[in-house]
């Protein structure tokens, strides 16, 4: 109890003596586990290298530079793939995520066991960088940008699976009752009281999904899934440094339109 | 018109909401339950229409028994009972025409809602409910961009437009200023004898309980404690309804709003209105 009794007068502090004891054991135990890390780390560190790191870094910064503007003409398709690569597959995402956050969310699944193998979908889907599902897909379909779409897609699915599903279950449970009252079908209680609820977030998402599968298509193509990523990875075999100095440049403005794009459309949707 | 036999409810968690419910409404009649929080109020109409299931029991509308039906079957029975709720249940993102069209829900199909594609009638009918209420100039608003009495009346009209038999109505003014609540009692009550309705209103408000029904259910702990004109209404009953309490000082404390009572009685007179 946090309330003593001294005479006649009460004392209130806010954690009683054992849960004192037990916070500073928790603080001495954290900061002995932070030292004991970092002697392991810094065993296993060559020091010689950490040293020597900003000497390396001004240089392959200086072998970029300058870029080699020329190369930019030959960039422009893989950058057109890249694009493809983020939206289709972000709509893909989107087609798939769409109905399955209605079987996951607690509030419309039509039964709990359709709930769990919706939510294991999403599980499995969000659990598998876009990297690792483009290094299956290119083994399973081939090099190139469909692989890159899948790759993408099914990464989306759980991330905006899982963002949809818990917007479903954050909606006010009134016009559920209010609609299913007037006698209508199970479909026309979703569309008239949940969607109208959940339309904007799932925009949102949408959009910010967008936003990130157009930084995940550049490295797509560095497994060979189509795209700029297979520039990228070309001129780092070829080592090409003025052409990667250029990709990057290119990648850079790329996301900052990105970036620009789906603030734009957040903003509209608000 | 609306008959409940020994209608019971308990709920998963244990709770014993009502127990051994009877009772009868006429067509035409606009009946008041009152009670404490927790009564079972809300558990009870809910019943009616079966957004709760009841645990035991019958209910009957006219000659269909609505606790028998299939998914389908209620699904039609719905149609004939509207309801009106505490905090409305608007969609807010609509505009307030689809909060009112979604009334009709029941009578078109999937695809008619998606697209809006009321029948003409529907429409003519949404816009003379509309005016019914006063909320004509609001019809292309949405929903969330109106004060609550304006919410409340297009409830109104959203259950209206179900050209219902009985209206079910969950603590109308719960959320309402004085004012707005005796309006929007008055609206209710007026569109229902227009129309010939039945009417069961759960209202803690005892004062607005005994001016705008005919009947006074008391309920107290899932029971019938009373059930009789709003005039029988005694200190008696009111402690075996809400417990005990100094009733005689607690309305008397109120002499300001007893007055404004009378004045609006006074205002609309021509209304014909049950003696307060
Ligand atoms: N969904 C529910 N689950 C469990 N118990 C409930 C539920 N809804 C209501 N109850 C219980 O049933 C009783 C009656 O509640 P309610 O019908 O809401 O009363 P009122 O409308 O008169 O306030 C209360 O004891 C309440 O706790």
């Amino acid at each position: 109890m946090p309330v003593r009794q001294i005479d006649d007068r009460k004392l209130w502090q806010r954690y009683d003596t054992a849960t004192r004891l037990r916070l500073w054991g928790g603080w001495i135990g954290t900061t002995l586990v932070v030292f004991v890390c970092w002697q392991v780390i810094s065993g296993a560190t060559r020091w010689e290298f950490v040293a020597d790191a900003p000497q390396q870094l001004s240089q392959f910064i200086g072998r970029m530079f300058p870029p080699r503007w020329g190369y930019l003409n030959e960039l422009w398709l893989p950058l057109w793939d890249t694009l493809n690569i983020a939206t289709l597959g972000t709509l893909l995402g989107l087609g798939i995520a769409f109905p399955l956050s209605f079987l996951a969310a607690q509030n419309t699944t039509p039964h709990p066991l359709v709930r769990y193998v919706a939510l294991l979908i999403i599980v499995v889907s969000r659990s598998v960088n876009s990297l690792i599902w483009a290094l299956l897909l290119v083994a399973i379909i081939g090099p190139g940008v469909l692989a890159g779409i899948f790759a993408i897609g099914l990464r989306s699915i759980g991330f905006m699976g899982k963002l949809f599903y818990e917007s479903i279950e954050e909606t006010s449970r009134e016009p559920v009752e209010a609609i299913t009252a007037t006698g209508a079908s199970p479909l026309q209680v979703l569309s008239y009281s949940i969607l109208p609820q959940v339309l904007p977030s799932f925009a949102g998402v949408s959009i910010f999904r967008w936003d990130i599968n157009i930084r995940e298509a550049t490295v797509v193509g560095l497994v060979g899934a189509g795209g700029i990523g297979l520039n990228l990875n070309a001129s780092v075999n070829a080592l090409q440094w003025s052409q990667v100095g250029m990709i990057f440049i290119v990648i850079f403005v790329v996301v900052l339109f990105s970036e620009w794009v789906s603030a734009r459309v957040r903003q509209a949707i608000i | 018109m609306l008959r409940l036999q020994h209608v019971s409810k308990r709920y998963p968690t244990g709770n014993q909401a009502l127990k051994e419910i009877n009772l009868t409404v006429p067509e035409g009649q606009v009946v008041a339950l009152i009670g404490p929080s927790g009564a079972g109020k809300s558990t009870l109409i809910r019943c009616v229409n079966r957004l709760v299931e009841p645990s035991e029991g019958q209910i009957w509308l006219r000659d269909t028994e609505i606790t028998r039906l299939s998914t389908r079957g209620l699904r039609h029975i719905r149609r004939r009972i509207g309801m009106i709720f505490q905090e409305y249940a608007l969609v807010e993102r609509l505009s307030v025409m689809e909060n009112v069209l979604s009334g009709r829900l029941g009578y078109v199909n999937f695809w008619q809602s998606w697209l809006r594609r009321y029948p003409q009638a529907d429409v003519d009918n949404a816009f003379q409910l509309l005016e019914r209420v006063g909320l004509l100039d609001f019809v292309d608003q949405r929903a969330d961009a109106l004060s609550g009495g304006q919410r409340q009346r297009v409830g109104i009209a959203r259950a209206l437009l179900q050209d219902p038999d009985l209206l079910l109505v969950d603590e109308p003014t719960a959320s309402l200023d004085p004012k707005t609540s005796r309006q929007i009692m008055r609206l209710i009550t007026e569109l229902a004898q227009e129309r010939g309705l039945a009417v069961v209103i759960n209202i803690h408000d005892v004062p607005l309980a005994q001016m705008y029904a005919q009947r006074i259910v008391g309920l107290r702990a899932g029971s019938v404690v009373y059930d009789g004109p709003p005039e029988g209404l005694t200190t008696a009953q009111l402690t075996t309804i809400y417990g005990e309490e100094d009733w005689d000082r607690n309305r008397q404390a109120d002499p300001a709003d007893e007055d404004a009572v009378l004045a609006m009685v006074a205002q609309d007179a021509g209304q014909p209105r049950p003696a307060l």
